[in-house]
């Protein structure tokens, strides 16, 4: 793997038991990302668009395959080594912001530092919540904030702890369209700043366009 | 017949999936608190009727001066009854030229009816039970009365003018009455031997009795037979006149033991109430959908309720079974407190625990059920629609009429029950708003803590409502078991240590005036420590401040029986004045008298009272000069009653005391009832022992009842982790989509559950200090506040809840993080 691929896939594969036999969710992908790149994975529902990014991103086991995350061969670790893997290299953004509850924003944003064990989480939680205009809001719990607040807490979660790949799956799905374009502006200020690369998953063309490359996946392959 | 199928499908799915575990375990929990206590408390209540009828040795007796009629034994015969009849007279028996009065009873084949002779081949032996009595011309008489004439068996004693091969020694009767009472020794005899005693005459001073025992119905039957036929000085004793004590105490017992399982009962429906509501947010959906697919309001609400009802007997059929399991465990553990042979326990119970299931479904389910039947189907296109707000009357109502309900049903007295529910609901806000409090607190200084410490505080003080229901339900628990422990470990050991090591075994009454420095001598040298030998007299107490006593309202049966008056100068370490004066020299001889407080508080009086007694005839016009608080437990020599020397002197009288003493044979004794056959002598040694082990095993038996309550705060917890399951899933995929490890999650909760069980352990700790010192005043012993208490306490509870509280969230930390996607 040359040192500049920071994702490589290589004939990934995931099936599942269904009552009809095996179903092949995802088949014989493979691709590489360089670092800073930024990716789209576009194609219709049920084309195997989440799985590959749950696959890329060691939130699942694959079947048959291999895949490379920032150097290490993520498909030979065990569950608590893809955390930690996750821990230090991986930044999330979902289509349901997926805040902690029990936790206020500027917590949820503390966390992956926290997980990592890095010093100094509440400055620096702190000021990337005050970089996405959400300072005033720190202590508020997820229940008290907008759909667009929450996003951007997730966005300042997925950031701060400047993550060698952000994944993200569908970040505007739950936003109104003016919301969703203020949040994807933030999202490439923010990736841009940071040098990160980007690995997304969306319905939407003009998002995709924004990015540099586009997958299409049809049938749960690479078209 | 759709609805019930529907409703079986649907709840052995709910089963599998484990979702109504909770709601069963809690109830049955409930069920065999209530039970467990109801199975004990009948059999205890059986175990002292039992015991009462021994004491009249029969289930009821007919007792008159005057021969009793024979028609009232053929009556009693003619209802299937048992009948048995004793004389008995006081009279002199001779063994050769030795003499002593006895108690002489002539009884009939039968005797007793209830209960069992003890007898033996010598006297004081332990002695063995026996079924038979004494044959025609033979006699048994007990060991001070064999002792006291050298009687041996197969020698001969004359009672009247008939002589008498003594056939054995009598040990015990079930009659013979508690250690004071009856003072002459007694002799068993025949009553076909009775007529040629020639001891029958017209002037002698006979008691006649007929014994009945048998069905209770055929009983009451007979009572109100004889009523209207009683002759004047014919009186009719049933158990509840024999023994009001023993009721009084054994009602009380029961309804403690009943207050315990009832705590336990209410805890458990307050997770009845949160397993309901949970389980009624995750079904809003499946129930929107069948309304989408046709199904009405009514088949929503009937397969429910089918669901219930069909729950409520499992719950209550495995609650019954396990309270019947601790019942018996219990008696084990009561195992010489009660007899062994206890009828077994009814039905009642488990009737009982069957109603209480439904109760608590009603009251505490079903509001929330009701809920989920008005579900609009709409909610299939728009998640936000829900049901209508409940009317808080309408969830509150219910709760609080079974809450009531089974209150009322376990106490039987509704002031009672009242007062119990509003103190329960009292205590429950007081520590509701503790636990509160305690969350808050927790709250705030999560902010400089690590993260799984932090994640776990979070969670603590997000989910408010639950973490409060779970510290006060195991604070509640907890505290009960440690305010018993107190009472058991510090409170009686210390009642134990107070006892001197050579606390006085025996006592000894009716020393003549004339022997008693004889008497002293002789203890001392057969090895015993005399304590002080105080007079006594018999009096009784005519009017209060020239009010007669019939008419003075007392507490108690202070006043209706004959005192035992005593004088001295001195007042003993073991009483301490607490108003008024002691004797001052001057004082001797002066219409003074002194009283022990329980004497006081029973009659209402004061000082400066005047009483007038009656002793012997004469009257003593006395006023109240001191009270006195009367350590009991001294076992020395003690009166309620106490007047200056000087003034009954001349009252014909006794001496009596007590001593440490331990023979050197049964021939000891034997020996010393020959130097002084009128003295009696009461080993209260084996009393001692009894009281000890009684209370000990009493404590025993409450506190297992409150272990139900900690399982009740078990069940609280359950349902509180069953409420959270879901969100508890969605945040564990959370953390490790961001890259949590495992054992952080694991630790997570762990925090989580043991700062619960800090707090609940803080709370139970501090409450069972308060009620131990407060249980140390009321009983007047001295409560020392311990450490232990509070490490063994709070460290106790924290290892229950955070071990049960990681247990019960186990599942939840093994979410996949893909699920976040999915």
């Amino acid at each position: 793997m040359t040192r500049d691929i920071v994702l490589k896939a290589e004939q990934v594969t995931r099936q599942v038991n269904s009552p009809d036999g095996l179903l092949t969710i995802v088949r014989d992908v493979s691709l590489e990302i360089r670092a800073r790149e930024s990716v789209a994975i576009v194609g219709p529902s049920g084309a195997g668009k989440s799985t590959l990014l749950a696959l890329l991103a060691g939130l699942d086991s694959l079947s048959s395959g291999k895949i490379w995350l920032a150097g290490e061969e993520l498909s030979a670790l065990d569950e608590d080594g893809r955390a930690r893997l996750r821990a230090a290299h991986v930044g999330f953004v979902f289509q349901s912001f997926h805040l902690v509850p029990a936790l206020t924003a500027l917590e949820n944003v503390m966390l992956p530092l926290e997980l990592r064990g890095e010093r100094n989480a509440r400055n620096r939680a702190a000021e990337m919540l005050a970089r996405v205009g959400l300072a005033a809001r720190a202590e508020h719990y997820p229940r008290q904030l907008s759909g667009g607040e929450q996003q951007r807490v997730a966005m300042a979660r997925a950031s701060v702890g400047q993550p060698s790949v952000l994944f993200a799956d569908e970040p505007t799905g739950n936003l109104d369209s003016k919301t969703g374009e203020r949040i994807i502006e933030l999202f490439f200020e923010l990736n841009a700043a940071a040098q990160t690369t980007l690995v997304l998953v969306t319905h939407d063309r003009e998002l995709a366009g924004r990015c540099g490359r586009v997958l299409t996946m049809d049938g749960g392959a690479l078209v | 017949m759709r609805m019930l199928s529907m409703a079986l499908r649907s709840l052995r799915r709910e089963w599998r999936s484990g979702e109504l575990a909770v709601l069963w375990v809690s109830l049955a929990v409930a069920v065999a608190a209530l039970t467990g206590v109801g199975f004990l408390v009948d059999r205890i209540g059986r175990a002292v009727q039992a015991q009462a009828s021994e004491i009249l040795a029969a289930d009821a007796r007919i007792e008159s001066a005057e021969r009793l009629a024979p028609e009232l034994q053929q009556h009693a015969q003619s209802l299937q009854l048992q009948t048995a009849s004793v004389t008995t007279m006081l009279t002199v028996v001779f063994n050769g030229d030795t003499s002593h009065l006895a108690d002489i009873r002539a009884v009939t084949g039968g005797y007793p009816l209830r209960g069992t002779l003890k007898s033996a081949d010598q006297p004081f032996e332990p002695g063995a039970l026996t079924h038979a009595t004494p044959s025609a011309g033979e006699c048994w008489p007990d060991s001070r009365l064999a002792a006291a004439l050298g009687a041996r068996v197969g020698g001969t004693l004359m009672v009247g003018a008939l002589p008498l091969r003594v056939g054995r020694i009598l040990i015990s009767r079930p009659d013979q009455g508690s250690a004071f009472v009856e003072f002459a020794p007694a002799l068993l005899f025949n009553d076909v031997d009775l007529a040629a005693t020639q001891l029958v005459q017209p002037a002698s001073r006979m008691e006649y009795a007929l014994l009945i025992a048998g069905d209770a119905k055929a009983l009451r039957t007979y009572r109100d037979w004889f009523q209207p036929r009683a002759r004047p000085g014919e009186r009719f004793a049933n158990v509840a006149d024999a023994s009001p004590q023993i009721g009084d105490a054994s009602r009380r017992a029961g309804q403690f033991l009943s207050l315990a399982g009832l705590v336990a009962v209410l805890l458990c429906a307050v997770a009845v109430a949160m397993t309901a509501r949970s389980y009624v947010a995750r079904h809003l959906d499946v129930v929107a959908l069948m309304k989408t697919l046709g199904a009405s309001r009514r088949f929503v609400l009937g397969v429910h309720l089918l669901q219930l009802l069909v729950l409520a007997v499992v719950a209550a059929v495995i609650g019954a079974l396990a309270g019947w399991l601790t019942q018996a465990w219990l008696l084990q553990a009561l195992a010489g407190l009660l007899r062994t042979d206890l009828p077994p326990a009814g039905w009642v119970p488990v009737f009982i625990g069957f109603v209480v299931a439904v109760a608590m479904l009603a009251g505490f389910a079903l509001p929330s059920l009701l809920q989920l039947t008005r579900v609009p189907a709409l909610r299939v296109l728009r998640r936000d629609a829900g049901p209508p707000p409940p009317q808080l009357w309408l969830s509150l109502a219910p709760a609080a009429l079974a809450g009531l309900g089974v209150i009322y049903e376990t106490l039987g007295q509704l002031q009672l029950s009242l007062w119990f529910a509003a103190g329960f609901a009292a205590a429950i806000g007081v520590l509701a708003l503790c636990g509160l409090l305690l969350v808050r607190l927790t709250g705030r200084v999560r902010r400089n803590t690590s993260v799984a410490l932090r994640h776990g505080l979070a969670n603590l003080s997000r989910r408010r409502a639950g973490s409060v229901a779970q510290i006060v339900a195991f604070g509640l628990g907890v505290m009960l078991l440690l305010v018993l422990t107190i009472l058991r470990r510090d409170l009686l050991h210390d009642w134990r240590t107070s006892l001197p090591a050579g606390a006085p075994n025996y006592f000894f009454v009716n020393i003549p005036t004339e022997q008693r420095e004889d008497f002293e001598t002789a203890l001392r040298a057969a090895g015993a420590r005399p304590e002080r030998l105080l007079p006594m007299v018999r009096g009784r107490l005519l009017t209060i401040n020239g009010v007669a006593i019939e008419k003075v309202p007392a507490r108690g049966r202070m006043a209706e029986r004959e005192q035992n008056l005593t004088w001295s100068a001195d007042l003993g370490d073991d009483n301490l004045i607490t108003a008024g004066h002691w004797w001052r020299p001057e004082d001797a001889g002066k219409p003074l008298v002194s009283l022990a407080s329980e004497f006081q508080e029973s009659l209402g009086l004061k000082l400066g009272d005047r009483l007038d007694f009656d002793v012997a005839g004469e009257h003593f016009d006395v006023t109240v000069a001191s009270f006195r608080k009367v350590k009991w437990d001294s076992f020395r020599p003690n009166f309620f009653i106490m007047f200056p020397p000087g003034l009954l002197d001349g009252a014909a009288g006794s001496y009596m005391t007590s001593a440490a003493y331990e023979p050197r044979s049964p021939g000891a004794l034997t020996e010393l009832v020959r130097r002084f056959p009128s003295v009696s002598i009461f080993n209260i040694g084996d009393l001692l022992a009894q009281v000890r082990s009684v209370i000990d095993k009493a404590v025993t038996a409450v506190q297992s009842v409150f272990a139900f309550t900690l399982l009740a705060g078990l069940t609280v917890l359950l349902a509180a982790v069953q409420a959270s399951r879901d969100e508890r899933r969605y945040e564990t995929a959370i953390m490790r989509v961001l890259g949590a490890a495992r054992g952080l999650l694991a630790r997570s909760a762990l925090a989580e559950f043991a700062a619960l069980g800090l707090l609940a352990g803080l709370l139970a700790a501090s409450g069972a200090a308060l009620g131990g010192w407060l249980l140390a005043r009321q009983l007047d012993l001295h409560y020392r506040p311990d450490a232990m208490l509070w490490v063994a306490g709070v460290l106790g509870t924290i290892g229950v809840v955070a071990f049960s509280g990681w247990l019960a969230t186990r599942p939840a930390l093994n979410q996949p993080p893909r699920t976040m996607l999915y």
